[in-house]
């Protein structure tokens, strides 16, 4: 009978579990992680990137995004939209072509793959005549060039992929119409730039290799004029003012040629911009007209080999102005975006892609400045090290941050963002959240996280509070390094760090007093404050020992950091006002703040303390530690010095090896023969040894029992079920949760009563597991509020009738104990039950999507396999269970972060966050909308263009019927126009292009 | 003279210890005991009736208020016929050594050496449960000269508990085996790697090799090792119930430490000679199986080399105590200390062996039979607890390839 009132519940609950939780990926903040490829589009002022693992993400105005992965694991070497239209074709690493479209359904667009193609050859011809090398998207929006490394030409129709092999431009056809002088010397080489002339699409420059040009008439299906450039060719650019082509060389040379008259082949400017002495290839060149006359010429690379060839510079010549952009990282590509409502007005925004980061410079400025990019923005300027979020900014301290980031973007361009295509259609978000995250090189950057952007707010630095070793002067040397060429840095991609010591480990902000703690690698926790007004104050040090004069330890890590004494300027901003070392100065692992009782608590590998930082007074100190803990009382060096060990001997082993290579090379095949038998003897002793995981129960001697994994502070029952009192909860990696009850003074003898503490309780877990989550849940089993929430009255106050209990979460279980006398009640063992350990836990809100006042609290769990699991509470009992991470993905898991409304974000590159969502009614994704441009429209109208390309097609071959030409352009018609109702949910793409090559072939 | 100490001995109950204090009467019998008891050099002689001789908790406290030595541990021997060295700690033992006694009982006080940290937390409940299986079906017939005879040092009797059974056997198929490890709390390494590996599996599409998880290696005086039951490349199926089909090698690794405290292993052995042979009678067995890692069952314990020792009646008495014991003897026992300084409550026993971290409490050194300390186990409010002796093993034994699991 219970059975069945339980089986009842049960379908209810799962119901509502429906409602509650939902599982999605949905946006990805960040820069992508080693993009490979750029493409742009003037007429949908979209931009395209592809990165190395097959991934290809669009980019239009702020909000406006799409994103899509090819299922082939390989690298995106080009993106080209087609002109005019919303389709874009990707060349990969493998020669496969990939035609993508924006396809708008239920009014939100999509990005979906419609067709692949490979070029396939001749039977019997090698691989590298079809090797695609260039690819050409003519003007018409319908044909697609392709040069390879063979150096033939070959011409498909798009969208189809239809082969048109009589049109096909062979490297015999290009000889013969060619003098041989050109010729006869050598090669031709891979096909290396395919231009299409701006003025007349019928012509195109054909750049090869070895530096021979030729410009081909398509409809003519003959070379006009050519261009015997001596040296490796690198790209082509037709200008648009007048007939000509710029060549950039390999030698770091461009070359200008005159293009119209029959016999003008001769080279009529040669200039090699950073000559003199060897330069490095100049890799693309582009020249823009302006309408006052003089034109902008850019150009990446060209640096003079010996002295500057390791930068990455992009040349930017206009008028007298001349700048080389000095680039964080390698350049991938750029583009320039023109002015006017067509884009056909004057360049008014460099684009450039480099390896790390996306830069926009404004040309129509003086001085060129940097335009803030809205996305793309390189989270990993600095090596990210920790994460915090927090939910619901008000709206003061919102702006206040706000205000405080403005006064630092002053350099910033104040143009708006230049690419603006798509329609951002994504509801206003329902609340203001802040992302911070902690670097490096000791910066907290905090994110507007709210939307779909994630947007830099503002940039903390707390390495100005110490001496450091570098020179703060720095920066202002760089620029009198010498006057030509005139670099000039750009980029805020900055990994190299002037003291590991300064490392953020840990960050707590109460958005109701403004106040920040920041905690670091080397022991510091700074308290900050929020002010509006720049200040100079001296910032107060404290240390703290965390041993206790215990002896027999020996710190063999880093030193403490030097606190500057005198005062510091801070902007407005977060400004510290204390600083507590902790002694020894190990890493920060657990940091709390209470800004209600104004303490900070943290804790480290050797023990835990409390500070009172309304009275800049440490309250005590617990010692965690493990006399038997050497690893934990050593510090990190040991193992530094095992890592520089072991670094030392590979080297040994790798110039061993080249020396016995050489070797090898004089003496013959029978020590080679060895060496192969000695291989293959270690491979089978590999196989012999295969991976073995000891099974040992823990014990209370391992390393590291000490530390402090959590710190928590409650206001509930711990002497009896009458008087709740403040207490800190700390719980170890050894499996111990430490209770100490706080005793506070009244509000006005707050500043100058000291503030007391006595352990109340300690519980060891017997399963010894590190403890990664404390929470106390009041008489209605909710959880408590943060510190002030109830005081501002955004939650209500907690129930103090009931009992309370408390949570304590364990890698490898959750506990319920009644409170104050603790006793276990409930438990969930989940590692017990499936091997997986939890690796981060938070308390988080579900409401339901059906109805609008119904919610309820869980706790959000990540598991070591990746998975991400809701627990009920008060009953821990396990609600979902949805796949995440890859296990294998350590750092992924690592830095997950969860947000209270259940969403949540890891790093799926060290640039890249992913966000995901548990909520069925929180949820952040882009919803956009991206129309047909209005010029694709006039391309249909102003239909001869295409169609005297298909009757040239018609020429060639002639066996088809004059019938069934007006037949398929009516079909065409049909197809074209069908394309903007496209009923897209219904179509499998692939069937969709099948079914488009069937009319074409009629 | 001293016989006026019986009375008081059944009259004084500590605490809710013996199930014998309603038997007060004090009739008149004949046959007196006539006790010798031996603390280092000192003896204590007095007498009690036989047919009324209380449990060995009030034996042992009359015992420590004799010699005046109320605050050591100590162990208990007694000489019988034979002139055998017996251990005395639990009332079975203790009835049978009175009525060994002919008429002299010469007890042997030992003191207790210093055990681990770990057997203050182990409580009192625990001990007394535990012990009587200790000693029932402890053949541990060794006396001081025998020890000496055979050069073979054996631990004293306290240290014997069992480390591993079979359980199950009339559920699983034969090549099967499902073993348990008790691991009590002690230090001992449970001792085994584990491996990824490829085992054929029948299917319906025929002979399958699947992925699967198995004992790479054991390692020496590890209790996996000392057991016997396990061996090198037997095969992991199951732990503590759980299927470890699909699970990676970490995750298994994890599953078994997070199940440590009473590990339940089903492996398939790589040598299948020494199976258990299921005769289809359920002599030994226990039917009653509740819990899905079949905690219940009968229990084969002791030798898997010689299928002859379970008949004996050693093996009943075990299944009885493996009936008893619940699937859920695990790591409940978290250890939760209070230190209510603001209630001011001073008990004056109010600290234990961990009591040295809070500096504010006084140090007090208590008698771990106390029951009134308040370091108490969470998991003796839970039912159904039964336990093992609080006592930690030192050594087991393995002689001429039998191993001797207590």
């Amino acid at each position: 009978m219970k059975r069945f009132r339980r089986h009842g519940q049960d379908s209810q609950r799962d119901r509502l579990k429906q409602e509650l939780f939902q599982f999605n990926k949905t946006v990805e903040h960040g820069f992508p992680h080693q993009p490979s490829a750029l493409g742009y589009s003037p007429s949908l002022q979209l931009l395209a990137i592809g990165t190395r693992s097959g991934a290809i993400k669009l980019y239009g105005s702020p909000g406006v995004e799409f994103m899509g992965l090819h299922d082939e694991n390989a690298a995106v070497t080009q993106v080209h939209f087609l002109p005019h239209q919303v389709e874009l074709v990707t060349l990969l690493d493998d020669n496969s072509l990939h035609m993508w479209t924006l396809r708008a359904h239920t009014g939100l667009s999509e990005l979906l793959e419609i067709g692949r193609f490979t070029l396939t050859g001749p039977p019997g011809a090698p691989p590298s005549v079809t090797r695609v090398t260039a690819v050409l998207a003519h003007s018409s929006g319908e044909l697609l060039l392709l040069g390879t490394e063979g150096g033939h030409v070959f011409i498909v129709q798009v969208p189809g992929f239809r082969e048109l092999e009589e049109r096909n431009i062979s490297l015999a056809e290009i000889t013969n119409s060619v003098p041989d002088n050109c010729i006869v010397q050598r090669s031709l080489e891979h096909v290396e730039a395919l231009e299409e002339n701006p003025a007349d699409p019928n012509h195109v420059a054909i750049g090869y290799g070895r530096g021979l040009i030729v410009i081909w008439d398509l409809q003519k299906r003959c070379a006009i004029q050519h261009f015997p450039a001596t040296q490796q060719l690198e790209s082509l650019c037709w200008t648009e003012d007048r007939g000509y082509i710029l060549s950039s060389h390999s030698d770091g040379s461009y070359c200008r040629w005159l293009f119209g008259e029959e016999d003008g082949n001769e080279v009529e400017k040669s200039d090699i911009p950073y000559g003199h002495f060897p330069c490095k290839a100049i890799s693309k060149i582009i020249q823009l007209p302006t309408k006052k006359g003089a034109p902008f010429l850019f150009f990446s690379g060209g640096m003079p080999r010996a002295s500057f060839g390791d930068r990455h510079c992009i040349t930017i010549i206009h008028n007298k102005t001349h700048v080389a952009l000095d680039f964080t990282s390698r350049i991938i590509d750029f583009f320039v975006i023109k002015d006017g409502p067509l884009r056909t007005g004057d360049p008014s925004a460099l684009v450039v892609l480099v390896e790390e980061e996306l830069v926009v410079i404004d040309l129509k400025s003086e001085g060129w400045p940097v335009i803030q990019t809205p996305y793309l923005v390189p989270l990993h300027s600095s090596a990210i090290t920790c994460s915090h979020h927090v939910s619901a900014i008000p709206l003061k301290l919102w702006e206040r941050i706000l205000a405080a980031g403005n006064l630092q973007k002053t350099n910033y361009s104040k143009k708006p963002w230049p690419i603006t295509g798509g329609k951002n259609l994504a509801p206003d978000p329902p609340q203001r959240d802040l992302l911070l995250t902690g670097h490096e090189d000791g910066t907290v950057r905090l994110w507007n996280a709210s939307g779909v952007c994630l947007y830099p707010m503002y940039k903390l630095s707390t390495a100005g509070v110490f001496h450091t070793d570098t020179d703060p002067n720095d920066n202002l040397h760089q620029g009198a390094e010498g006057d030509w060429p005139p670099f000039r840095k750009v980029g805020c991609f900055d990994p190299y760090s002037d003291d590991p010591r300064l490392g953020i480990q840990k960050i707590h902000l109460c958005k109701y007093s403004g106040c920040l703690a920041v905690a670091g690698t080397a022991g510091q926790i700074l308290v900050l404050e929020l002010n509006d007004e720049a200040a100079e104050h001296p910032v107060e040090a404290k240390v703290v020992d965390l041993l206790q004069g215990q002896e027999g330890f020996r710190w063999k890590g880093h030193t403490r950091l030097d606190v500057r004494d005198e005062p510091v300027r801070f902007e407005a901003g977060f400004q510290p006002f204390t600083v507590v070392q902790c002694q020894p100065p190990a890493v920060v692992t657990a940091l709390c703040l209470h800004s209600e009782w104004k303490l900070v608590a943290y804790g480290t590998s050797h023990g835990f303390g409390l500070f009172d930082y309304q009275q800049k007074s440490n309250v005590f100190i617990k010692c965690t530690l493990n006399p038997s803990d050497q690893l934990a009382m050593e510090g990190p060096l040991s193992r530094v010095k095992s890592i520089k060990k072991s670094l030392r001997q590979s080297f040994r082993r790798i110039r061993h090896s080249r020396v016995s290579l050489r070797k090898h090379q004089v003496n013959n095949a029978a020590k080679l023969q060895e060496a192969n038998a000695r291989l293959e003897a270690e491979l089978a002793e590999m196989e012999l040894a295969p991976v073995q995981r000891k099974i040992e129960a823990r014990s209370s001697d391992d390393s590291f029992t000490g530390l402090v994994r959590i710190l928590y502070f409650a206001d509930t029952f711990l002497s009896d079920s009458s008087h709740n009192t403040p207490s800190l909860w700390a719980g170890t990696n050894g499996g111990c949760v430490y209770v100490f009850i706080l005793r506070l003074p009244s509000v006005e003898h707050r500043t100058d009563e000291p503030i007391t503490a006595h352990p109340a309780k300690e519980i060891q877990l017997m399963h010894r597991a590190p403890i990664v989550g404390l929470v106390v849940l009041d008489g209605h089993g909710i959880p408590l509020p943060e510190p002030l929430e109830v005081a501002h009255d955004l939650a209500r106050s907690p129930d103090m009738q009931g009992s309370h209990h408390l949570v304590v979460t364990s890698e490898e279980q959750f506990k319920v104990f009644t409170l104050p006398k603790v006793s276990a009640k409930m438990k969930l063992k989940l590692t017990a039950m499936d091997g997986s350990r939890v690796r981060r836990v938070a308390v988080a809100w579900f409401g339901s999507s059906q109805s609008e006042d119904y919610c309820e609290s869980a706790l959000v769990v990540l598991t070591n396999q990746g998975d991400l699991l809701v627990i009920s509470l008060p009953g821990v009992k396990l609600q979902v269970r949805f796949p995440c991470i890859r296990k294998e993905d350590v750092s992924g898991i690592a830095s997950c972060v969860f947000t209270k409304h259940g969403q949540g974000f890891y790093l799926i590159s060290p640039s890249e966050f992913e966000r995901f969502s548990l909520s069925s009614r929180f949820l952040v994704e882009p919803c956009c909308l991206v129309e047909v441009p209005l010029s694709s429209d006039a391309s249909i109208q102003c239909m001869p263009k295409p169609d005297r390309f298909l009757s040239a097609y018609r020429e060639t071959s002639q066996e088809v019927e004059d019938s069934d030409i007006s037949a398929r352009r009516v079909m065409e018609h049909a197809l074209l126009n069908d394309e903007n109702c496209w009923p897209s949910d219904q179509l499998v793409p692939a069937t969709a292009s099948a079914f488009r090559t069937t009319i074409f072939a009629l | 003279m001293i016989l006026a100490a019986v009375p008081q001995l059944i009259i004084q109950p500590e605490g809710r210890m013996s199930r014998h204090q309603q038997q007060t009467s004090f009739k008149a019998t004949d046959s007196v005991v006539e006790v010798k008891s031996k603390f280092d050099a000192e003896y204590r002689r007095f007498a009690f009736k036989r047919n009324c001789p209380g449990g060995f908790q009030e034996f042992y406290s009359l015992l420590q208020t004799l010699h005046h030595i109320p605050e050591v541990d100590m162990l208990l021997g007694y000489a019988d016929d034979h002139g055998d060295l017996l251990p005395i700690n639990n009332d079975d033992n203790f009835h049978k050594a009175v009525s060994s006694a002919n008429p002299l009982l010469r007890i042997i006080i030992t003191k207790k050496e210093d055990e681990p940290v770990v057997f203050a937390t182990n409580s009192l409940q625990r001990r007394k449960k535990g012990l009587g299986l200790t000693g029932l079906r402890t053949p541990a017939s060794l006396s001081t000269h025998s020890k000496s005879k055979m050069g073979l040092f054996i631990g004293r009797p306290q240290n014997f508990r069992q480390i591993s059974s079979i359980i199950d056997v009339d559920i699983l198929p034969e090549t099967h085996r499902r073993v348990r490890l008790h691991k009590h709390g002690t230090h001992k390494p449970l001792g085994f790697y584990i491996r990824d590996g490829a085992s054929m599996r029948v299917t319906p599409y025929g002979v399958e090799k699947v992925p699967g998880v198995f004992i790479s290696r054991l390692v020496r005086g590890g209790l996996a090792e000392s057991t016997g039951l396990l061996g090198v490349n037997d095969e992991i199926l199951e732990v503590n119930g759980i299927d470890v089909t699909g699970k990676s090698l970490d995750q298994v690794t994890d599953m078994m430490v997070a199940n440590s405290h009473n590990l339940i292993v089903t492996v398939k052995p790589a040598n299948q000679r020494n199976n258990v042979i299921h005769r289809g009678s359920k002599t030994t067995g226990n039917s009653g199986s509740f819990g899905s890692n079949g905690s219940t069952g009968s229990a084969l314990s002791h030798d898997s080399t010689s299928p002859a020792s379970h008949s004996t009646p050693i093996t009943a008495s075990n299944s009885i105590v493996e009936g008893d014991s619940d699937e859920e003897e695990d790591d409940d026992g978290d250890l939760i200390l209070e230190n209510d300084c603001l209630t001011l409550y001073q008990s004056p026993n109010n600290t234990n062996l961990t009591s040295e971290r809070l500096h504010s409490s006084p140090v007090v050194r208590t008698l771990p039979q106390s029951v009134s300390v308040p370091v108490y186990m969470a998991s003796k409010l839970r039912s159904g607890q039964n336990g093992y002796p609080g006592h930690s093993i030192q050594r087991s034994m393995r002689e001429g390839g039998n191993i001797l699991t207590l």
